[in-house]
């Protein structure tokens, strides 16, 4: 296969400079728990930031609220410096796409027809050409999943819808790439694929960002790490920056231990008594 | 890079299912017309209408409407339970789920049980059964609404709830209705085409083509909602708008079909199924199949109703549930692998 070209720059980022996404003091809550609160954050395209904290920590939210698909309940999202609500939804959707962490489907949809709906924002004024086909094609082909185009979405394993959601994502060509647990369900050949396509995404131009639960893979493939707890930023930074016990501690409420590793970023193990 | 054959392959399928029953409607509309007490042979049609043969007045005055009317309660029916099971993201849902059926079978009831001495229930009966349908379905509408947003599940719970209220209104109204009543009231519930002349057409139809047009333009914010509400956001959608939409037209469409033709079951939940079973789930397709196929379908169900044990008529609703409701459970056993592994 011919090496794939490198990702358009979306004219929305060219435009402001490679400003991707900025959040200023952003708040949500649920009557009185606040998901998310305080946040404030710019995030550049070129970069693959790795979204980290435990459970209940906000990740998932702050994915939706920085997509849109949430009102924030204070501040606001800016993308290329205009709030993310005086955009139309199509028009985000060209921009900016987010892989959810549930899939769940009523109806026997293809996997091919479930990855060409990434084709939807592109299509609002178009019919279909055959490059919108060649896109889902490509994006299945990047997933592993072209073997899966066939078979009905609600019959495949967890991991095979997972690839087949990714490939939809990624024929949606966003410049903003936010992805909620991505290598869930997926193995470990899978997992590195997946992340090493994001940091290629990145690197040519897109700006990734991944709620993740392995510290180690965050370290060893992201550019940049953000973690959260109890709604609010706790650090943010690479991982030699940021990956330390103390701080891991303070985040996960346990000891942990750091590992080198030959590329020079840290490993990291919560402690734990051998059997 | 070519397409995939599998794609190729699925494409075929949509396209020959919407061409049989694209085909079928006219053949069946024709035979419907031409079938019943006075037998005018189909073909014959054209030339007894250019012509003005001996069956003319047969023909314009009795089935056309009748059977004109009959398709498009049919379409609208089966368009809108599609458009309603992907919205609600429930291959269960059917139109009367919104409560706008139970809703106008109360409006009828009402009607019949305080003014259907009146005389004119030719008009009355359809407005009431109207007005009771769009009644139940905006308090199902505020009842779900939370600022902005209106919340699916609680939609489909009101729904649910409004429903049983209506329905229990209407025992209440068979408890205190005489002979006659109860008998109108169960006919009405049952459902049937006997009432149709072209005033009744003329009064229902723009409801019904007007939603039918509006429904038909939601096929591809429906695919995009399968993947659920927040996805169809991620994908560009308004999913609110989407909902509101889909809800009044509906409304609109099934409150007119239900006020023209009373309660006819099992057409709206059944053939956007069979469409899918035939040829797949892509709203794109499903819609416009759902409306010839629940057309031809209910064409034929009237023609069935008027015909088996003919003076006297049959209720299309049992009919519809009669035949189809086997039929259906033979096409579940033989394609569940398939179509739902």
């Amino acid at each position: 296969m011919p090496e794939a070209p490198p990702h358009p720059a979306p004219q929305a980022l060219q435009k402001e400079g490679g400003a991707a996404l900025e959040a200023q003091d952003l708040g949500c809550r649920r009557g009185e728990r606040w998901l998310v609160r305080e946040v404030s954050l710019r995030l550049e395209g070129g970069e693959f930031w790795a979204l980290l904290g435990p459970n209940g920590a906000g990740k998932t939210t702050l994915l939706r609220l920085l997509s849109g698909e949430i009102p924030p309940n204070t501040g606001e999202v800016r993308l290329g410096g205009k709030p993310l609500e005086r955009y139309r939804p199509a028009e985000l959707a060209r921009v900016r796409a987010l892989l959810p962490q549930q899939r769940e489907l009523s109806f026997p949809f293809s996997a091919y027809e479930v990855a060409f709906l990434g084709r939807m924002p592109h299509l609002e004024a178009r019919a279909e050409t055959p490059q919108d086909h060649a896109a889902v094609q490509k994006a299945l082909e990047q997933t592993d999943a072209l073997g899966l185009a066939e078979r009905l979405y609600p019959s495949l394993s967890g991991g095979e819808k997972a690839r087949v959601d990714l490939a939809r994502v990624l024929a949606q060509e966003p410049a903003i790439l936010l992805l909620d647990e991505p290598t869930n369900h997926l193995d470990p050949k899978h997992q590195l694929e997946l992340l090493e396509h994001c940091r290629h995404l990145a690197h040519s131009g897109c700006l990734v960002i991944a709620a993740l639960h392995d510290l180690n893979l965050a370290s060893l493939f992201a550019d940049r790490l953000l973690l959260m707890k109890d709604g609010r930023v706790m650090a943010s930074g690479t991982a030699q920056e940021l990956l330390s016990p103390e701080l891991l501690e303070r985040v996960y409420g346990v000891p942990f231990q750091l590992y080198p590793h030959p590329s020079g970023r840290p490993l990291a193990l919560p402690r734990a008594a051998p059997s | 890079m070519m397409t995939l054959p599998a794609v190729q392959k699925r494409l075929g399928r949509y396209r020959r299912a919407i061409w049989l029953v694209g085909v079928a409607l006219p053949v069946v509309l024709l035979l419907a017309a031409g079938i019943g007490a006075y037998w005018i042979p189909p073909p014959e049609i054209p030339r007894v209408l250019l012509q003005r043969l001996e069956g003319y007045a047969v023909l314009v005055e009795i089935r056309f409407p009748r059977v004109l009317l009959a398709a498009l309660v049919g379409a609208t029916l089966a368009l809108s339970g599609a458009v309603l099971q992907g919205m609600f993201r429930n291959p269960l849902a059917d139109p009367g789920l919104i409560g706008v059926s139970a809703g106008a079978g109360l409006g009828a009831a009402l009607w019949i049980v305080l003014f259907g001495a009146l005389g004119w229930s030719y008009l009355g009966l359809p407005l009431a059964a109207f007005l009771g349908g769009l009644l139940a379905v905006s308090l199902v509408w505020r009842v779900a609404q939370s600022g902005p947003r209106v919340h699916t599940a609680t939609l489909l719970l009101a729904g649910i709830a409004v429903s049983s209220v209506s329905g229990a209104a209407i025992g209440l109204l068979l408890f205190l209705a005489d002979d006659q009543q109860l008998r109108s009231i169960t006919f009405w519930t049952l459902g049937g085409f006997g009432g149709a002349n072209w005033a009744l057409l003329a009064l229902t139809a723009p409801f019904m083509l007007l939603a039918g047009a509006g429904l038909l333009r939601l096929a591809r914010p429906l695919n995009a909602l399968v993947l659920g509400e927040g996805e169809a956001y991620h994908l560009g959608i308004s999913v609110e708008r989407m909902k509101r939409q889909a809800v009044t037209l509906t409304a609109l469409g099934v409150g007119a079909a239900v006020a023209a033709a009373g309660g006819i079951g099992f057409v709206g939940l059944v053939v956007p199924h069979l469409f899918r079973l035939f040829a797949g789930p892509d709203h794109r397709y499903l819609l416009v199949g759902s409306a010839l196929g629940g057309a031809v379908l209910t064409v034929l169900a009237d023609l069935v109703s008027r015909t088996v044990v003919a003076p006297a008529e049959l209720p299309v609703g049992v009919i519809t549930a009669l035949v189809g409701g086997p039929f259906f459970l033979w096409l579940l056993l033989r394609y569940k692998k398939e179509a739902y592994a």
